[in-house]
């Protein structure tokens, strides 16, 4: 399908962050904004919701742990037990390294691969952008144009709160 | 916004804009290869051949290729292992530690010091696998089943933690150094012309776009990352020094080695940063990025954790003489006066006396000083590693079994091959990736002026009170105004 989306570009992002609040206030809605860094406060004037990453997290560092803890003391202690220099089967005390570093193995790929996931980003031939200045210089607020909306209006609106620049654009497929 | 001290220096020098930081950072990627970085690579694929050789010869003819003997069965390849090790250790604490501390000078520096850790992890595990003698059974070290050729592995064993903790650590780094390059490959393939560039980085940015929501989230994913690797570094260095330290061999059976080991493995890794960044600086000339701060605040970790090693040397002397343990003491008499009293002088010099000159300022901000001072703390610590382990083993319990080593040409020749590694991979990380955080500098160039941003308009976090205007808006994109220009 076809979208056509109205550009507002910006220099600065200080000014982006007030064009958003703006943008917003006037009653459009803001199909997404591309930066070529993350900028501070952004998630508050577009009202991206908290990252729930984190109890995502806690989660797999529990599953890590749990699997580190069974796995050592189901093989040493149960499956195969074995006299190593007089000691206990299960000695918690030296499963201590491993339960920790699975811990950290289960909760850093986790993340990533979870991250990678939500946010659909894997590895393709082509990528289309808006504008390829948004991974350089430039930040892009794209608005999507639908049936009537009137451009005259919203380039108005988008000049007034500091775009440099407001460019039409049609993708497919994006 | 951030409050920025006047009397601390910029981050970045020369004014740059973001598009200037653009053009600086990817302008080596996109570049055809000059020829000093050729002449570097071909001089990196010579010694990758003494490497490729010398595994060959060890793995054709066995272990006994190596100059280890019935006494001395650990020598080089575990100095090696853990000077590699140690050596990784500086990118891990740069990217993640001084995340968390929210150091940010950190951003200019630490894409290359991550790319190093990952290469410096690559080599380190080079020497256990050989040592292995049958390297193609080295699956044995995970936890299989029975049936699969070996009995259950032993997790009460110091060698079988660090395999945990050695894995854990190369993979999570790898995946924290790709997470932080997407964005920048993104930047290059938006840049890139030629038709195989452009599919190269498209495949390797994995579709990035820059969009706030995936920034947000990006956002997330590194702190906690951060957050789980900064116990993981401190973590790696214990298990490696735990091999030593739960023997109960004369000079290893100590408790002060975990943290000894951890602050050694610092100061060897910041030393090999400053060698690293020294050189890309110039080449690259990126100096503008890595500054003359860079070094001197890199010069001063380096001093402190060199100062806590000095510390810990002495503290292994004392406690060798308060403990009365005739065979402790005997161990450490045997190293300072013995027939290794050269390597054990080498270290105290190059570990403890050298890197004490940085407490001189004129020393910590001069480029030739400091690529000299770093080169001297890489023999040190490479030296400390020996004198633990050679100094400790060839003189044992059973005086009629004391032997001395000598490394075996293969031996030399394992050891240089993997600088020749190490070099290889640095060489192309540098020419095919962007050797500086493009995203992160960006994102801090503003925060290193002292007059603060060009936009003058009302700070959006003070409060709700909205003016609307549009006054004072820039028309091209904001200039670093720098106080020394």
């Amino acid at each position: 399908m076809t979208k056509r989306f109205a550009l507002g570009i910006f220099d600065d992002e200080d000014v982006l962050l007030h064009a958003v609040e703006n943008v917003r206030e006037a009653g459009v809605k803001i199909y997404e904004v591309f930066s070529p860094f993350p900028i501070h406060g952004i998630d508050d004037a577009l009202g991206i919701e908290r990252s729930r990453l984190p109890i995502a997290a806690f989660f797999l560092g529990m599953t890590g742990l749990a699997f580190a803890l069974w796995l050592q003391i189901y093989t040493l202690g149960f499956d195969w037990p074995m006299i190593i220099g007089g000691k206990p089967h299960i000695a918690l005390p030296a499963f201590i390294p491993v339960a920790f570093e699975l811990t950290v193995f289960f909760t850093c790929h986790g993340m990533v691969i979870t991250f990678y996931t939500i946010s659909k980003l894997y590895p393709r031939w082509k990528t289309p952008v808006l504008d390829v200045r948004s991974t350089d210089d430039k930040f892009v607020m794209a608005i999507e144009l639908k049936e009537g909306t009137d451009m005259g209006k919203l380039t108005q609106l988008l000049r007034n709160n500091g775009a440099s620049e407001v460019n039409e654009k049609e993708m497919s497929k994006f | 916004m951030q409050h920025v001290s006047p009397v601390r220096e910029p981050l970045v020098t020369g004014g740059k804009t973001y598009h200037d930081v653009t053009q600086d950072i990817s302008r080596q990627v996109e570049a055809a290869p000059n020829i000093r970085w050729m002449a570097a690579l071909s001089v990196a694929l010579f010694f990758l051949g003494v490497f490729f050789y010398s595994v060959y010869r060890t793995l054709w003819y066995g272990i006994g290729e190596w100059g280890l003997n019935k006494t001395v069965g650990w020598a080089w390849d575990i100095t090696n292992f853990v000077w590699w090790v140690g050596i990784g250790h500086a990118g891990t604490l740069i990217s993640a530690v001084l995340l968390l501390f929210r150091q940010k000078w950190r951003t200019s520096i630490n894409r290359a010091a991550e790319a190093m850790t990952i290469f410096a992890v690559i080599c380190a595990a080079m020497f256990p696998v050989l040592h292995m003698g049958r390297p193609w059974l080295a699956f044995w070290v995970f936890p299989l089943q029975n049936t699969y050729g070996s009995l259950w592995v032993n997790f009460n064993s110091p060698l079988l933690w660090d395999v945990f903790a050695i894995s854990t650590y190369f993979t999570v780094s790898l995946v924290f150094w790709y997470t932080g390059l997407v964005p920048d490959f993104a930047t290059i393939r938006d840049r890139a012309k030629g038709p195989i560039a452009k599919v190269a980085y498209s495949l390797l940015s994995m579709g990035w776009k820059g969009s706030a929501k995936h920034w947000s989230r990006y956002e997330t994913v590194s702190l906690i990352l951060a957050g789980v690797s900064t116990p993981l570094v401190l973590s790696v260095h214990t298990i490696v020094s735990m091999d030593f330290a739960t023997s109960v061999v004369p000079g290893w059976h100590t408790t002060i080695f975990p943290p000894y080991f951890v602050a050694g493995a610092i100061f060897s890794g910041f030393a090999m940063v400053l060698t690293l960044m020294l050189i890309t600086r110039v080449v690259f000339k990126l100096e503008d990025y890595i500054t003359i701060e860079h070094i001197a605040l890199m010069n001063k970790i380096m001093m402190v954790t060199g100062s806590i090693v000095g510390v810990a040397y002495i503290t292994e002397f004392f406690i060798a003489w308060y403990s009365q343990v005739e065979f402790e003491q005997y161990a450490f008499i045997n190293r300072a006066t013995g027939p290794y009293w050269w390597a054990y002088w080498s270290m105290m010099t190059c570990n403890v006396i050298t890197p004490q000159l940085v407490w001189i300022r004129r020393v910590r901000y001069s480029i030739p000083l400091t690529f000299v001072l770093s080169i001297i703390v890489n023999i040190g610590m490479w030296f400390e590693r020996f004198v633990i382990i050679v100094t400790s083993l060839h003189r044992d319990y059973l005086p009629s079994s004391w032997v001395m080593f000598s490394p075996s040409i293969i031996d030399i020749g394992i050891y240089v091959g993997t600088m020749g590694l190490f070099f290889t991979l640095f060489l192309l990380f540098a020419k095919f990736f962007p050797v500086i955080n493009m995203a992160e500098v960006k994102s801090v160039l503003k925060y290193t002026v002292d007059n603060g941003p060009t936009y003058t308009g009302h700070d959006p976090h003070l409060g709700a009170t909205h003016q609307h205007s549009t006054h004072g808006v820039p028309a091209s994109a904001p200039v670093n105004y720098n106080k020394h220009d």
